[in-house]
Formats: C-alpha cells, sequence, structure tokens
C-alpha cells in the first residue's frame, strides 16, 4: 500500500444531471481513476454535512458534491441550497484540520460527460498533491 | 416490515455481455457479495435485463424466499423502471430493490484497469448490499390523468401532435407564440428531397387542425407558468392582444392596406414591408388579422384611425388587452422548434455589411412566388438577377468560434435544394456549394445530391476564408479547394450563406419553466437518445421536432406522432402512479420552520397548533433538500434516508 497513493473520492452525484453525467462519461469511455465511487442522491440538496464527514470517517481523501448547472436543478433550487452547506463544510473541516480543498463542489450538467471525467480526474489529482487524508490511519472498517 | 425480519439479500450481477463481463471478473464480484453479511444467494448472467435474466431473479426470490434485491449491472437511469417490474411481479414491492451500476461507472470507466475495475465492483456492490439492507417498502400514489393535453408550439411536429391526440378524442391547447400556426415550413417555397411546392402541402394540413373540433388554436400566446405534476398540470397561457375581434374579423386585409406604417416584413425575413395592421401571410391560420402596437402610430400617440375606417366588419378593437388563462391538462409536448443562426453578430463573411451576401432563410423567401419578388431572385445592391451564386454551408455551425454542431445534414441539404430549384429554372445560372463534408443521410437524399451534381452545380470541399465585395457589388469567394489543395478565388454575383441550426431564444424560459435539461448544443434534451426520444426526464412532458435537435420535416411529423403516442398512453388509462420517494417528517420536530424556506414547491406547511410541519404528499417532489436542511433530524426522504445514505458512504471502500 506504501508504494502508490491512490486518492478515495467520493462523490455524490445528483440523480438528474450529474448521475447522468457520469454514465455518460462512461457511455464515452472518458477515463477517471476507479479510486471515485459515486453516491447517487435525488438532489445535490440533499447532501447533508453528516455524509460529507462520514465519508471523511471512513477512508475518503476528497469529497466532491455535483449537481445541476444553477437554474438547471430538477428541483428548482436544491442545488443552491447545496451551495449553501458546502461552503459551510468546507469552513468546518478548515477549522477541524482537514483542510477545505479536500471538498469541492461542482455543477455538470447530464450533457457533460467529458466535464465529468475531467473534474474527477483534476480533483483526484488535487488530492494526490495533498497526499492522504489525515483521519485515515485512525479509521477501520467496522 | 416487521423489525424482526430476517433480511434476505440476493445479489444479481450482470456481464453485459462483454460491456461488463469483459472488464470486471463477474464470478468473484458474486464470491465476493456471498460473503456479505445478509446475502443468502448470488447469481451471474450473460444479461440479467433479457427474459431469462429477469426470470432467473423471479425464481431466486421464490426459492430463497428473498426479501431484498441487489442488480449490479448498468445504470438505474434506462434499467431501474425493469427490476421494479420485475421485483413487484416475484411479490417484492419495488423499494426492496437497489440498483448498482458496475457498467457505465466502472467497466466502461476503467477499461484498461481490470483489477482495479474489478476490486471497485466489488466496493460498490458492498455499498449496495449494505443500503439494501435498510431499504423500506413504499407505496405509490396513482393519482388521475386529466384528458386534455397542452402543445406549445404550432409548427409542423407541434400540429401532428395535436392532430394525432385530437384524432383520438383528447382535447388539445395548441398554444403559438405567433400571429399564425405552421412554423418553419410555412415560409419555404419548395421541400427537399422531393421539391414539392411546401404551403400546397401544409396549408391543407393547417385548415385541418383549426377544422379539427377537439383542437382549441390560442395563437399570439405563450406559455408562461406550468405548475403541478403528471396529469395534473395548470398551464398558464398569456394572450397577447391583437386588438382585432376574432369573431368579427374575416382576413380581408383592408386594414393592413389602409394602414400607414411600413415596417420591414418579419414573414418575408425583413424583405419587403408591412403594415402595423397586417394579415400574417395569405394562408394564415387563423386568417385573421393583427395590429402590432409597438409600430402602430397611436403608441406614439398619433390619432391615427385608418384601420378603423377601412374595416367594414368593425372588427378592430383598441381596447384589447394582455390576458391569461388557466387550463389544466394531463401531460404537455413541447415543439417550439429551433432558428437559424444569426451571422449579423460577426458580420460572417460580410453578412450586415455587403449588400449582396444573403442567408438561406432570406433566400428561401426570395426563391418563393408568394415572396416579396414573387419568386425572382434579385440581389440587393443593383436589383439585378444573379447569374452567379456561391452558397457556404455550415456557418454558424461545425465552427469552433460559433457553434461547434453539426447542423445533422438539414443545412447541406437546404442548400442543395436552393441551388437545385435555382438552376433547374435558370440553366444558365452557376451555382457553387462550398462544403466540409455533404451529410445526405436518409432515402432520397444521396440521389439528390447526385442530381445536383448532375444539373452542373459545382461542389468545392474546402469552408472560405473570406468574401470580398468588389466596387461592382460581386463577391470573391477565398477558400481553400481541399481535394485540389490549392487556394481559389471565385467571383460570384451573390452569397447565399447556409445557416446552422441553432436553440430558438425561448429554449432557455421554457427549460427552466418545465425543467426539462439541455444538451451541449443548446437544444432542449430527450430522455434518452436511443429509446426514449420523445420522452422527457419529467413524467408527463414530451418533446417533438426541431427543438430537440436538428431535423428535416419527417423526422419532425415523425417525432409529433410519437410524442402524441406516448401522451395518449397516459391520457388512455387516465390514470397514473406517482413515485413513493417523498419526505415525511416525524414528531421530533421542534416547528423551526427551516425546512418550509428551502422547498421549491410549498409542499411543506408548518401546523401551528401542532407546532410541527406537516409534508403534502401530493406536491412533494421528493429532492431531500428539507432532510438535509432540518437541524434536528425530524425530517427525512423516504429511500434516501439518513442511514440509508450513510450505510453506503460507510461502505465505500475497502480499508486495510
Ligand atoms: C432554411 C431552412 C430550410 C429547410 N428546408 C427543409 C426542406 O426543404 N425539407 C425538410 O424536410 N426540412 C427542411 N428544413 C427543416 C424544417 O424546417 C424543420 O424540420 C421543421 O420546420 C421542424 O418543425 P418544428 O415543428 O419542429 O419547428 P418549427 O417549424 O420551427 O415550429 C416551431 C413553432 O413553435 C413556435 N414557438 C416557438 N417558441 C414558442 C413558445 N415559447 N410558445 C409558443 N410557440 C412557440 C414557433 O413560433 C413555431 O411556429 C429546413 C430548415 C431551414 C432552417
Ligand atoms: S380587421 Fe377588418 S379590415 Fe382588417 S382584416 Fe379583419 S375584417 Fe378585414
Ligand atoms: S423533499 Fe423537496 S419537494 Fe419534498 S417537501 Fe422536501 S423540499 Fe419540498
Ligand atoms: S437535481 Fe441536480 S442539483 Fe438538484
Amino acid at each position: 500500500m506504501e508504494a502508490k497513493f491512490e486518492p478515495r473520492i467520493v462523490a455524490f452525484c445528483c440523480n438528474w444531471c450529474s448521475y447522468a453525467g457520469a454514465d455518460l462519461a462512461g457511455v464515452s469511455r472518458y477515463q477517471y481513476p476507479p479510486g471515485v465511487r459515486i453516491v447517487r442522491v435525488m438532489c445535490s440538496g440533499r447532501v447533508e454535512p453528516v455524509f460529507i464527514f462520514d465519508a471523511f470517517k471512513n477512508g475518503a481523501d476528497g469529497v466532491i458534491v455535483t449537481g445541476c448547472l444553477p437554474g438547471d436543478c430538477h428541483y428548482v433550487s436544491g442545488n443552491l441550497n447545496a451551495e449553501r452547506r458546502v461552503e459551510k463544510t468546507r469552513k468546518a473541516l478548515e477549522y477541524l484540520g482537514l483542510g477545505a480543498e479536500r471538498l469541492r463542489l461542482e455543477w455538470i450538467s447530464a450533457s457533460e460527460g467529458m466535464k465529468f471525467a475531467e473534474v474527477m480526474r483534476g480533483f483526484s489529482e488535487e488530492i494526490k498533491e495533498l497526499g492522504p487524508s489525515p483521519l485515515k490511519s485512525q479509521v477501520k472498517n467496522e | 416490515m416487521n423489525e424482526e425480519e430476517e433480511i434476505r439479500i440476493g445479489v444479481f450481477v450482470c456481464r453485459c455481455g462483454v460491456n461488463i463481463g469483459g472488464v470486471v471478473d463477474c464470478d468473484e464480484v458474486a464470491r465476493y457479495a456471498a460473503t456479505l453479511p445478509g446475502v443468502v444467494c448470488t447469481s451471474v448472467n450473460k444479461f440479467t435485463c433479457s427474459d431469462s435474466g429477469q426470470a432467473d431473479i423471479q425464481e431466486h426470490i421464490r426459492k430463497y424466499n428473498l426479501n431484498r434485491v441487489v442488480v449490479a449491472a448498468c445504470t438505474p437511469k434506462t434499467h431501474e423502471p425493469t427490476f421494479r417490474v420485475c421485483c413487484e411481479e416475484a411479490g417484492l414491492n419495488q423499494y426492496l430493490f437497489e440498483f448498482v451500476n458496475i457498467r457505465d461507472q466502472c467497466s466502461w470507466m476503467h477499461i484498461w484497469d481490470h483489477e482495479g475495475a474489478t476490486k471497485k465492483a466489488k466496493d460498490l456492490v458492498r455499498m449496495g448490499v449494505y443500503r439494501a439492507k435498510l431499504l423500506e417498502p413504499l407505496e405509490e400514489s396513482e393519482v388521475a390523468v386529466d384528458p386534455n393535453a397542452v402543445v406549445i408550439g404550432a409548427g409542423v411536429a407541434g400540429m401532428q401532435a395535436a392532430m394525432d391526440l385530437g384524432d383520438m378524442g383528447f382535447h388539445v391547447y395548441l398554444v403559438e407564440k405567433e400571429p399564425s400556426i405552421g412554423g418553419r415550413m410555412a415560409r419555404f417555397d419548395k421541400v427537399f428531397p422531393t421539391n414539392d411546392c411546401s404551403i400546397c402541402i401544409l396549408g391543407p394540413k393547417m385548415v385541418e387542425v383549426a377544422r379539427n373540433e377537439n383542437i382549441e388554436i390560442m395563437s399570439y400566446a405563450e406559455v408562461v407558468e406550468v405548475e403541478g405534476f403528471v396529469g395534473n398540470f395548470e398551464v398558464t397561457i398569456e394572450h397577447k392582444p391583437r386588438y382585432i375581434d376574432m369573431d368579427k374579423c374575416n382576413g380581408c386585409a383592408q386594414c393592413a392596406e389602409e394602414c400607414p406604417v411600413e415596417v420591414p416584413y418579419d414573414f418575408n425575413e425583413g424583405f419587403g414591408t408591412r403594415g402595423a395592421a397586417y394579415v400574417p401571410f395569405p394562408q394564415a391560420v387563423p386568417l385573421r388579422a393583427v395590429i402590432d402596437l409597438e409600430n402602430c402610430l397611436r403608441s406614439e400617440g398619433k390619432k391615427c384611425n385608418a384601420c378603423t375606417k377601412a374595416c367594414d366588419r368593425d372588427a378592430i378593437d383598441f381596447s384589447q388587452e394582455k390576458r391569461y388563462s388557466k387550463v389544466k391538462a394531463g401531460v404537455i409536448i413541447v415543439a417550439p422548434g429551433s432558428v437559424t443562426y444569426d451571422p449579423e453578430q460577426r458580420n460572417d463573411y460580410g453578412y450586415g455589411i455587403y449588400d449582396n451576401v444573403i442567408t438561406t432563410m432570406e433566400f428561401e423567401r426570395l426563391l418563393n412566388a408568394d415572396g416579396p419578388t414573387e419568386g425572382h431572385v434579385i440581389r440587393a445592391s443593383d436589383c439585378k438577377e444573379p447569374m452567379r451564386l456561391g452558397f457556404i454551408n455550415c456557418v454558424g455551425s461545425r465552427d469552433i468560434k460559433t457553434n461547434v454542431h453539426c447542423s445533422g445534414g438539414v443545412c447541406c441539404m437546404f442548400n442543395m435544394k436552393n441551388a437545385i430549384l435555382l438552376k433547374e429554372k435558370r440553366p444558365e445560372i452557376s451555382c457553387y456549394i462550398f462544403y466540409i463534408d455533404i451529410r445526405a443521410p436518409f432515402r432520397g437524399y444521396d440521389e439528390f445530391y447526385n442530381r445536383a451534381r448532375d444539373i452542373g452545380i459545382r461542389f468545392i470541399r474546402g469552408r472560405p476564408s473570406e468574401v470580398i465585395e468588389l466596387e461592382n457589388g460581386n463577391l470573391v469567394i477565398r477558400a481553400e479547394d481541399t481535394l485540389k489543395g490549392e487556394v481559389r478565388n471565385i467571383e460570384v454575383d451573390l452569397v447565399v450563406l447556409g445557416t446552422g441550426i441553432v436553440p430558438h431564444k425561448d429554449i432557455e424560459k421554457i427549460s427552466k419553466m418545465l425543467k426539462i435539461p439541455r444538451a451541449a448544443d443548446g437544444l432542449l434534451m430527450e430522455a434518452h437518445p436511443k429509446l426514449g426520444p420523445v420522452d422527457t426526464v419529467l413524467e408527463g412532458v414530451f418533446v417533438a421536432g426541431g427543438a430537440s435537435g436538428p431535423k428535416d420535416i419527417p423526422f419532425a411529423v415523425a417525432q409529433g406522432s410519437g410524442a402524441a403516442s406516448r401522451a395518449a398512453r397516459l391520457l388512455v388509462t387516465g390514470k397514473t402512479k406517482i413515485e413513493g420517494i417523498t419526505a415525511v417528517s416525524d414528531e421530533s420536530c421542534i416547528g423551526c420552520g427551516l425546512c418550509v424556506d428551502v422547498c421549491p414547491y410549498g409542499a411543506l406547511t408548518l401546523d401551528e397548533k401542532e407546532n410541527r410541519v406537516m409534508v403534502v404528499e401530493a406536491i412533494c417532489k421528493g429532492c431531500g433538500t428539507c432532510a438535509a436542511t432540518c437541524p434536528v433530524g425530524a425530517m427525512e426522504q423516504r429511500h434516501f434516508k439518513n442511514e440509508q445514505v450513510e450505510a453506503q458512504v460507510k461502505n465505500l471502500f475497502t480499508l486495510a
């Protein structure tokens, strides 16, 4: 395990845009590293800080919340709530010493398969630079 | 479900032919799944979604008395409904089914990393199994479907949809923004590939629409608000004042003749003029005058009543005001078409600067016997007939500077059509078509291309770099002929820009109003590009025609019929089910009202007496924003409860 650090990324994707964008990335074979794991929610607005903390507690090196482009949320404004919440959670992560950079928010539409892959590759690279999450050494599987 | 019930999970791994099986070691995934708590059986299939694959699931449900099913296969976006039904049929509540995507987001994603993909597939299955354990059965509520339909846009696609539904006996509100129905096709002279007269085939159809007793045409009107949900939409329509009493007017156009105002005639792409009072075009439906007050002298405070005097039916009514109406509809069909790229914005090839550079749409009007020149093609600088014409394809399409998308062959075809029409009328005229590739894909289209070549239209393969105007108004088109490998400077009398298909400016509004996503080209997105071409992600809302991608007329008509038949499924049965995923609150609610503020639909109400929030389930769409907002965890989203999502999150990674 020492040899190579492959970041573990949890991506919360909304059902309508970004999850479909992730599917399109697959259909088009735009590749990104296997360390990225997708959790589907109906809307980015569903993602609570506790989900994000849980992800870190359980070994994630980075968390990304993705939703529809502003104005395009399937539920009108869920993504705007997500934006506010992620901003606050980033502050909390900074305070906790994990670093705000480990949490990101991105708007990816259902037609942006290429963007989905690019964002995941880019985020994964950034996390690689940051190194493993400081929390990781302290946790084990249930 | 009773608390003590033993969890019995079946895991079904799909090879999807080689799509998954070629990358992920599916047997290994199944072996691993069998070791997870609660899993009592596993199975690997070549195609789990096939008849035999589904039968396999049902057999396992019965044989092992399963109360949870996990399928590791493709994407829930396309296949969740299939497996949900499969489970229901075997007596298992469909919400006890969990989908794990190991294709789109695993095997296709990590094609070169078989080991990594297999490992990830195992992780994903583990997530799914842990989540499945906590799933709860949900009931879908059944709602009645109102037997009316709203069709937005009365081009050839919308008209077809309205007629089909009308013929089936459903009441249709056909809402058209312009004063007449007909759309773009009403403006063409001839239509490829047969080159038959456009209005001669469209005109009778327009009349049929008007005659259909189930269709209520709302012209000069727009949908401004849509509320409700499948089966129960409440649609608000804005009716622009026409200043004409529709019952009295008979479309004689006396008013138009007497109106002293002259504004560029929009129907003729700005060629010629019309009055502020005008009849849209001779074949308009409804054939009634309209007064555009913006250009009327009265809006400048002048006391003109030329039209009132001219009208012997007393049909002019300046007291009319904008009004709104509300209608109920079970389904909505969206068919607002698309437009062509406007080269004025960048002065492409001198358009807007040089008199003798025009667009295809303008050329269509010049060619039209009903057009501004009665079908004689002349050029603006000297009103002479051009003897040499250059048609440039892909202006504002397949171009990284403006729009990278291709117009799907429509613009190749319409430029060829116009060159053929001219050349067949006057063989001595020279026509050049500058193209990147010719896209002529359907029946009769390649033959059309051959016909163009046979009659002497010259095709030059190359996108022109520039057009230069000479003193006499002639133009030199400079292009690299990529087949000959040389730069050519060809002098012509008139340049016609084959402008690409781009979204109508209303598309953004419509997409926001109805929440239909847009594709990369800015046009509306269908539910599935292959299998749901006229559905949208919204239950009860369908798309047809040019609004969801460049299309020719037969394609637009077929989609109109397609959308009508998809919509009719709901109208005929008169009922539909809505998903069970809604918000639900419990007694720990402290009545803070934070969730009430974030709900985009107003589905939450604060019961002041009980000091507790209640969910109106018929309005709730199940986004879960309220659940994420609640500070005390009193609000939950069914099927995405905290513990259900957290079970996934906790099992994302195998930790060393
Ligand atoms: C220059 C040119 C030449 C062509 N020649 C041919 C040909 O020869 N043969 C062929 O097969 N195809 C041809 N086509 C393609 C053809 O025009 C389309 O396939 C067809 O018009 C699509 O029909 P539609 O009903 O989808 O859209 P449209 O015909 O564009 O109709 C859409 C209607 O919706 C209305 N609308 C828009 N927004 C709203 C709103 N918000 N509310 C209410 N109403 C709204 C519009 O006013 C319009 O009436 C050509 C296209 C172009 C651009
Ligand atoms: S308003 Fe009167 S004059 Fe104008 S078209 Fe109608 S009937 Fe004719
Ligand atoms: S789930 Fe969404 S739509 Fe339903 S009540 Fe909560 S915020 Fe409103
Ligand atoms: S549905 Fe995609 S962000 Fe709300």
